[in-house]
């Protein structure tokens, strides 16, 4: 199967399976017994939060394999992978912030999983400013590599870090965001978002990798007829 | 050995360029002053207050110290082509990273030597007997800020936005250390028993240690063009 | 456009360059290069800014990375064995990688040591009297004249004993002294069997040391022939055909 023809496979089957999300989740799940409606918010949360996990993950091994190869594709796919995962944290954010508004009060809490996720989200920012900025291409690609490899090797750190961190100034009984109940119809709901978000991040990353290999094919023919 | 003789060669060579100006170590030290002077105003007149956050704004000082030494360090050498001839060197790589890494311990050490003692006037706080243990919770600390910012540097060092640039990496990826070093001071000056900072250290062990091994393994990369 | 004549075949010291490109994004640099310079060769490389001296100067050094091509520089294949490259090479570049805090004798040192000499404290001694510093060795470069800034940058340069040594524009804000002292270095390593390689803009300088000269224009090598076949005169004409403007002549 050609890439343009994986990618609209993954395409089809994204818009399928956030349909099918989105009638679980409003429809199909029952409103949650202690939270109301609001808890339905979680059906975007947590999906988004997981293949942004995913997606991170995915920008740490791609970075190893191109400091290790230089295999202009795998820095691709972390670069992009970056790109897509930056974005989806940071909805992931607002949700559960809106989430956060009608069931604790406050638009935003210092628990610890917020803060490490809110941290991750800077660290690869950081990673996506630094490209941006460095003009040389193949430089930008080995700083970035280094600058994700680092990052994603000290998240369990940072994460160890505030949670002690938050046992030492805060009492234990915060309300942590996170599906509430393990009703079945609900579980359905969750794992359909969970599939439809990650065959959306599929069809982003495939798609991106395609700008990338257009760009590639450019400077190739710009080489030759200068060259 | 002459890796050993690269390492201390660097080192030295930048502490004693530092020594003869001093420029770098006293805009350091002064901005370390200012940050403690100021909070201590911005908090208002609740002495209780104050000393409860004392800790926290040592280490915010130490750390914003750190960046601005560090970014004075690469600067120096990007003066005149002076890190083009340090990397025309038959030099193993990683001799320069703790070469320059030494160096930016070295120097942020000697500033946050040298604000203990403002900040026991300002903050009210008797420091020399538990001078030792404070050091123990520094060491690890600032060298673990060293290390990563020596890294981050060198990526940060040709930007346009360098300056903006190097906080806004260093800082994320540095918190563990900020909050070990600052539960480890407040355990210290506070009283507590020394086991409570051990976790802590550990922490900051954890961090250097992963610091060091990726930048070790990185670096050749990073100062080739 | 002249075709490109080579120096000589393919040596297994000295400085061998084949299919040479370099691109900045899209921008290019350097498009083809095929050159050979062996021991005991100067080669002048002229070609005003922007042609790509600077370019390929800092690629032979090792601190840029090209694009595609094979370089060998002493023997051997620049990408693989960096640090040997570096121990053979000596360079002269525009800044002159002194640090003006500490003195001429400080700066020498720091270079020993990077350097890995033995007898440290008679190299830089004797460093220092071949380019007429010894009186000022003990003053921090900061106080320095450019021209003395530039014979220290010199100095550095013999601590090195070069087999392969790369200048860019090193007749620039050179005193009399300076020049003369640059000149018998360029000499006595040639003797000693180095390989050089000279980019300049002035025609003069460059062609009264070189045993080969050559021009670069927007990244490609349009001469390259050896000194004796041809005069000051046609040079200046055959670098004014190819649209560069001379200086320094």
């Amino acid at each position: 199967m050609t890439g343009r023809g994986i990618e609209r496979a993954l395409g089809l089957l994204a818009a399928l399976g956030l349909l099918a999300g989105l009638y679980t989740g409003f429809l199909y799940a029952p409103p949650d017994a202690v939270q109301g409606e609001v808890q339905r918010i979680m059906y975007l949360h947590v999906p988004l939060i997981l293949v942004s996990y995913l997606a991170f993950f995915i920008v740490f091994v791609a970075s190893i394999l191109y400091l290790w190869r230089r295999r202009e594709r795998a820095d691709a796919i972390a670069h992009s992978s970056a790109e897509i995962g930056v974005l989806f944290t940071a909805l992931a954010i607002a949700a559960g912030s809106i989430w956060g508004r009608p069931t604790w009060g406050t638009w935003w809490t210092w628990d610890a999983r917020l803060t490490t996720t809110t941290i991750l989200l800077l660290i690869f920012i950081g990673y996506l400013m630094l490209r941006a900025l460095v003009d040389d291409h193949s430089r930008g690609a080995v700083f970035g590599a280094v600058l994700a490899i680092i990052g994603f090797l000290d998240i369990p750190i940072i994460h160890m870090s505030v949670v002690w961190w938050r046992t030492l100034h805060q009492p234990p009984s915060i309300l942590r965001p996170g599906p509430s109940t393990v009703a079945p119809d609900m579980q359905v709901a969750l794992y359909t978002n969970l599939a439809a978000w990650m065959l959306l991040y599929g069809y982003l990353l495939a798609k991106r990798l395609r700008l990338e290999e257009a760009r590639w094919e450019l400077n190739r023919l710009r080489m030759e007829s200068l060259g | 050995m002459s890796f050993a003789r690269r390492v201390w060669a660097i080192a030295w060579k930048d502490l004693l360029a530092e020594w003869r100006d001093r420029e770098s170590v006293t805009a350091m030290f002064y901005f370390a002053f200012l940050v403690l002077f100021l909070f201590s105003f911005a908090l208002g007149a609740d002495q209780a207050l104050i000393r409860g956050a004392s800790s926290g704004l040592l280490w915010l000082a130490f750390t914003f110290t750190s960046v601005l030494g560090l970014g004075r360090s690469i600067q120096g050498e990007l003066e005149n082509d002076c890190l083009d001839g340090l990397l025309l060197y038959p030099a193993e790589r990683e001799a320069i990273y703790l070469g320059k890494l030494c160096g930016n311990f070295s120097a942020i050490l000697v500033v946050e030597m040298v604000t203990l003692p403002i900040f026991a006037v300002l903050y009210n706080m008797d420091l020399w007997s538990q001078l030792p243990k404070l050091m123990v919770i520094a060491v690890p600390g600032t060298l673990g800020l060293a290390a990563t910012g020596t890294l981050l540097s060198s990526m940060t060092a040709g930007l346009r936005a360098r300056e903006a640039m190097l906080p806004f990496l260093l800082f994320p990826l540095t918190i563990p250390l900020l909050l070990a070093a600052v539960r480890g001071t407040e355990v210290v000056l506070l009283g507590e028993p020394f086991e409570l900072a051990v976790p802590w250290l550990k922490l900051m062990a954890a961090f250097d240690t992963v610091v060091l091994v990726v930048s070790l393994m990185t670096f050749e990369y990073l100062v080739e063009e | 456009m002249v075709s490109v004549e080579g120096g000589g075949a393919p040596v297994s010291s000295g400085i061998e360059i084949r299919r040479l490109v370099k691109w900045y994004g899209s921008q290019p640099a350097l498009r083809g290069i095929d050159l050979a310079v062996a021991p005991e060769e100067i080669l002048a490389l002229f070609g005003s800014n922007g042609a790509g001296k600077t370019t390929l100067l800092r690629i032979l050094a090792g601190r840029v990375r090209p694009t595609s091509g094979t370089i060998r520089v002493a023997g051997h294949m620049l990408d693989r064995d960096g640090n040997e490259v570096r121990r053979a090479l000596g360079v002269l570049a525009h800044g002159h990688q002194l640090y003006e805090a500490l003195t001429a004798r400080e700066n020498l040192a720091y270079a020993t040591a990077m350097l890995g000499l033995d007898r440290p404290g008679e190299r830089l001694a004797q460093a220092l009297s071949r380019v007429g510093l010894e009186s000022a060795a003990d003053s921090r470069v900061r106080t320095f004249s450019s021209g003395m800034k530039r014979r220290l940058a010199l100095a550095k340069l013999m601590l090195r004993e070069p087999k392969v040594i790369l200048l860019d524009e090193p007749f620039a804000s050179l005193d009399l002294q300076a020049t003369k002292v640059l000149e018998e270095f360029l000499m006595a390593s040639k003797a000693a069997g180095a390989t050089t390689i000279l980019a300049t803009h002035n025609l003069t300088m460059g062609y009264g040391v070189a045993d080969r000269v050559a021009i670069l224009r927007q990244g490609r090598l349009v001469f390259d022939g050896r000194r004796e076949e041809t005069s000051l005169e046609a040079f200046r004409a055959l670098f004014a055909l190819h649209g560069e403007r001379e200086e320094g002549g």
